[in-house]
């Protein structure tokens, strides 16, 4: 439970002369659920982005089980098993929901993982879907992805990542723009899976939820990190309190 | 009374899509027929040479091999590559097939396939490094390469420069010359059908819908892109090593114009991402230029304005267009 | 190049002027795509369609020069907006529409022209200034001078253009963000149209300086665009300050590649030019926006 799976040194990130990450450095323990939160611009994104290699940072080092991953490409990223969400899902719109899945199952991570002989993917497809709660025996794991609602393309960006199997799951505002009883049901597939021992960094809006299942909060405003602790420490922190004051309104938006 | 125009699929489509279709001849038929009569035509065209002539036999073949261009330009555009240049790839299997055989003297039956492979490797390295941009800047970069290939060949007098290579090895006999294009074309198109319909497919459109999704499903999208290019600088290239030796001449015009515009009318034509379609936009262009020889270089101008025509007006093409009219019949409802 | 002797002035004079003519080419090309994000495919029709038209007024309808420049610019602008609004709106934000929209476009003024037959050697168009002056010795006839002339007026116009004009801010605003842009009150549309018609007008200026230096083809249509891209590769497209050190890259590259080889040989300046770049720094010197990563 102790063994350090990443840890991010001193990243530093400006676009164009507005600063987004300012020396942000932190450590995530193996099967740790560490949530990041912030006001809106905070920066939250991007240091998904920074660790994930969709952007480089100007400084500092990303690593990962010992070795350093700084600027690799996303798909090396993403093979080593950092797998993350997009906040703006955009599914494959014209693909059944299960045929989305097809793509990084074709992935080499997934065959090396499988070793050699491979089954046929649109039944892993549907076995992963049913996991985050498409029900198994309805048309919703056939329909046109463009066709279903907001909730489902959100658990289906998640299925997407889970199809990798990864060892580092990032969750970028997971629960944005899902209704409550959505967000209720999706809840216990995250638990779950952190409980089988998947290490997960969660951004998120919704702290009321996040408070509940996280190990540890870490707290980000104009870039820079305010706090890292648990939960109950980060709400009586000071700094945050400053921060998130005032922002009350916005965040249930 | 207002009317609105409602669409249906026919009974028989419907059933058709289930396994069960299998149970009546009228439905085996029904599935059949669109896929076996065209290539049932192609096949027995050239064996009725002497009714049809040897003009439109040479016609028939210019159409496949346009239609070959416009398959590769296809494959390419569901990667999501834009291209604006297949002359590229057709000028590179020309000049290689036609060096190949003009400095080692090899029959035409080691350099087409030769001619095919390295023209496709050249291109695919070539094109690689611009593979990770996206959108307007592949098609910009497309465009120039075959006109600067061909004036690097003006100005530098290699292969033959402006002059060409000349005096190649003709094709060994009429039949050959009749029936490999159209077997490559029939091999291409359903090939590339088959293709993009198997999981491999999946990723290929997937990555011209959402390469970040893609790539973050720890799929390499360069590689993938590569090898589709490889793909459709096979077809490309074979087009190119093909005529060089029905012509028994190769020279700049294998860069020319011509051979990037016409497959991409024909593409647009026919009906984008359907790989039928730009068969069919070739088999209707090919012999309408043909017939339009006598306005000379207007021709161009012709296409250039179907192209607009089609891009605004028609974006669909007229494969999707016929296939709604198979599968579907229309009819007037009352509204309100 | 006949004067050897005195190589090294000629090669910095000559280099220079081959600079901005190159830039001139560009940058209506550049300018319409780092506004609207359209690839005006059709530039190369436009350049030529304004030197044919300049031809035309003088000849068939005897304008005098600076008249028929001031129509052809005008029209060749109009030309732009009218593309924008019958044929670019339709198929706006669909890549490949755009691109085969334009290019075929571009590829069917040329070849009307062609056929209308405007291919022989009597289409040139008059010098704005006929003879010539020694600069450090070196022989430049007042065309050239007045292509460096207007190419650095031009530059100099649109930067103050884009920095102090009100159409000029709204084209910046919608360079940098379509949808703030549009937030703001900057009608999208109308500012896209605007940037076609004044990267079509700068074509014609192009053109109008341009041309009187050799004979009108068809196929200068195809290497104007050719060289636009070139240039727009090597440097950025849609980055002005990308394009200006990629002309005086390959301006000078081709003058010393003409001087001390063979003339034919510029053209390969572009293809080694291009494969290099492509191959170092695919979005160009100064290029941004382009590659995958940034687009996040």
């Amino acid at each position: 439970m102790d063994k350090t799976i990443l840890a991010a040194e001193n990243l530093c990130k400006n676009f164009g002369g507005v600063t987004a990450i300012v020396e942000v450095s932190f450590e995530l323990k193996e099967g740790e659920l560490l949530g990041v939160i912030g006001p809106n611009g905070s920066g939250k994104t991007t240091l998904v982005n920074l660790l994930t290699g969709f952007v480089k940072p100007d400084l500092g080092r990303v690593i990962y089980r010992g070795s350093e991953i700084t600027g690799k490409a996303p798909y090396r990223i993403a093979e080593l098993g950092i797998v993350r969400t997009f906040q703006m899902v955009k599914p494959f719109y014209q693909l059944p929901a299960f045929k989305n899945l097809v793509i990084p199952l074709y992935s080499p991570r997934v065959k090396k993982l499988r070793g050699g002989g491979y089954g046929d993917r649109d039944d892993v497809a549907i076995d992963l879907l049913e996991d985050v709660g498409f029900e198994r025996d309805s048309f919703v794991p056939y329909k046109i992805a463009s066709s279903l609602p907001h909730g489902y393309l959100k658990r289906l960006e998640l299925a997407r990542c889970l199809a990798l199997r990864p060892d580092l799951l990032i969750l970028d505002e997971l629960f944005s723009g899902m209704s409550m009883s959505e967000v209720a049901s999706t809840l216990p597939i995250i638990e779950r899976l952190n409980s089988e021992g998947l290490s997960i960094i969660m951004v998120e809006h919704r702290l009321k939820e996040l408070f509940r299942i996280a190990n540890r909060v870490m707290v980000l405003n104009f870039g820079a990190k305010i706090a890292d602790g648990s939960p109950r420490d980060v709400m009586e922190n000071d700094a945050v309190k400053a921060a998130y004051l005032g922002s009350e309104e916005e965040e249930d938006a | 009374m207002k009317y609105r125009k409602e669409r249906l699929d026919r009974g028989i489509k419907a059933r058709c899509e289930d396994i069960f279709a299998l149970s009546s001849y009228r439905e085996i038929l029904y599935l059949a027929f669109p896929r076996v009569l065209p290539v049932a035509v192609l096949l027995i065209l050239p064996l009725l040479k002497d009714v049809v002539g040897l003009y439109w036999e040479k016609v028939l073949m210019i159409s496949c091999i346009i239609a070959l261009l416009a398959l590769s330009w296809d494959l390419m555009a569901s990667v999501g590559l834009i291209s604006l240049g297949q002359a590229l790839f057709f000028g590179a299997g020309a000049y290689i097939t036609g060096f190949l055989n003009h400095a080692f003297k090899l029959p035409p039956i080691l350099t087409i396939p030769l001619g095919t492979l390295a023209g496709a490797l050249f291109c695919t390295l070539l094109l690689s490094p611009v593979l990770r941009l996206r959108g307007v800047y592949f098609a910009i970069v497309t465009l120039t390469l075959p006109l600067l290939l061909a004036r690097f060949i003006e100005t530098t007098k290699i292969l033959g420069g402006t002059e060409g290579m000349s005096g190649l090895s003709p094709l060994p006999d009429i039949w050959i010359e009749m029936y490999v294009p159209v077997l490559a074309l029939l091999l291409c198109l359903f090939g590339f059908r088959r293709l993009i319909n198997e999981d491999y497919g999946l990723v290929l459109q997937g990555i011209r819908d959402n390469d970040r999704a893609v790539m973050s499903g720890a799929i390499n999208i360069y590689w993938f892109k590569a090898q589709a290019v490889f793909l459709a600088g096979l077809a490309g290239s074979f087009a190119g090593a093909f005529m060089t030796h029905y012509n028994q001449v190769v020279g700049m015009a294998a860069f020319a114009m011509d051979y990037s515009i016409l497959p991409l009318t024909a593409a647009v034509l026919g009906g984008v991402g359907s790989f039928a379609g730009p068969t069919i936009g070739a088999f209707i262009l090919v012999p309408l230029s043909e017939m339009l020889r006598a306005v000379g270089t207007l021709r161009v101008v012709f296409y250039s304005a179907i192209l607009i025509i089609c891009v605004v007006g028609l974006p669909e093409g007229v494969f999707h267009y016929i296939r709604r009219k198979y599968h579907q019949f229309e009819r007037m409802v009352e509204v309100g | 190049m006949d004067c050897r002797k005195i190589m090294l002035p000629s090669i910095i004079i000559y280099g220079l002027i081959n600079s901005v003519i190159l830039a001139l080419i560009a940058m209506g090309f550049s300018l319409t795509f780092g506004i609207s994000g359209v690839a005006n495919f059709a530039y190369g029709g436009f350049y030529l369609f304004s030197g044919f038209l300049v031809w035309m007024l003088l000849n068939y309808l005897k304008f005098p020069l600076i008249l028929a420049i001031m129509v052809t610019i005008g029209v060749t602008g109009l030309l732009g907006f009218v593309t924008y609004w019958v044929i670019l709106l339709r198929v706006r934000g669909i890549a490949l529409s755009e691109v085969i929209a334009t290019f075929a476009l571009g590829v069917g003024i040329l070849e009307l022209f062609r056929w209308m037959g405007f291919v022989t050697y009597e289409f040139t168009l008059p010098y704005l200034k006929k003879g010539m002056i020694l600069i450090a010795g070196v022989p430049v006839d007042y065309q050239r001078l007045f292509i460096i002339g207007i190419g650095l007026g031009l530059v100099l116009f649109l930067y103050f253009f884009t920095h102090y004009t009100r159409i000029g801010l709204s084209f910046r605003g919608i360079a940098q963000n379509e949808r703030t842009a549009i937030s703001l009150g900057i009608k999208s549309d109308r500012t896209a149209a605007l940037s076609l018609a004044f990267g079509s007008a700068m074509a014609a200026v192009a053109a109008i300086v341009i041309l009187p230096l050799g004979i009108i083809s068809i196929n200068t249509g195809y290497e104007v665009l050719l060289i636009a891209v070139a240039v727009g590769i090597v440097g950025g497209l849609e980055s002005v300050p990308g394009i200006l050190v990629a002309s005086l890259i390959l301006g000078y590259a081709q003058v010393i590649t003409g001087t001390y080889f063979k003339p034919e040989w510029m053209m390969v300046v572009y293809l080694a030019a291009i494969v290099l770049v492509l191959g170092i720094r695919p979005s160009g010197l100064f290029g941004k926006f382009k590659e995958l990563e940034e687009r996040v």
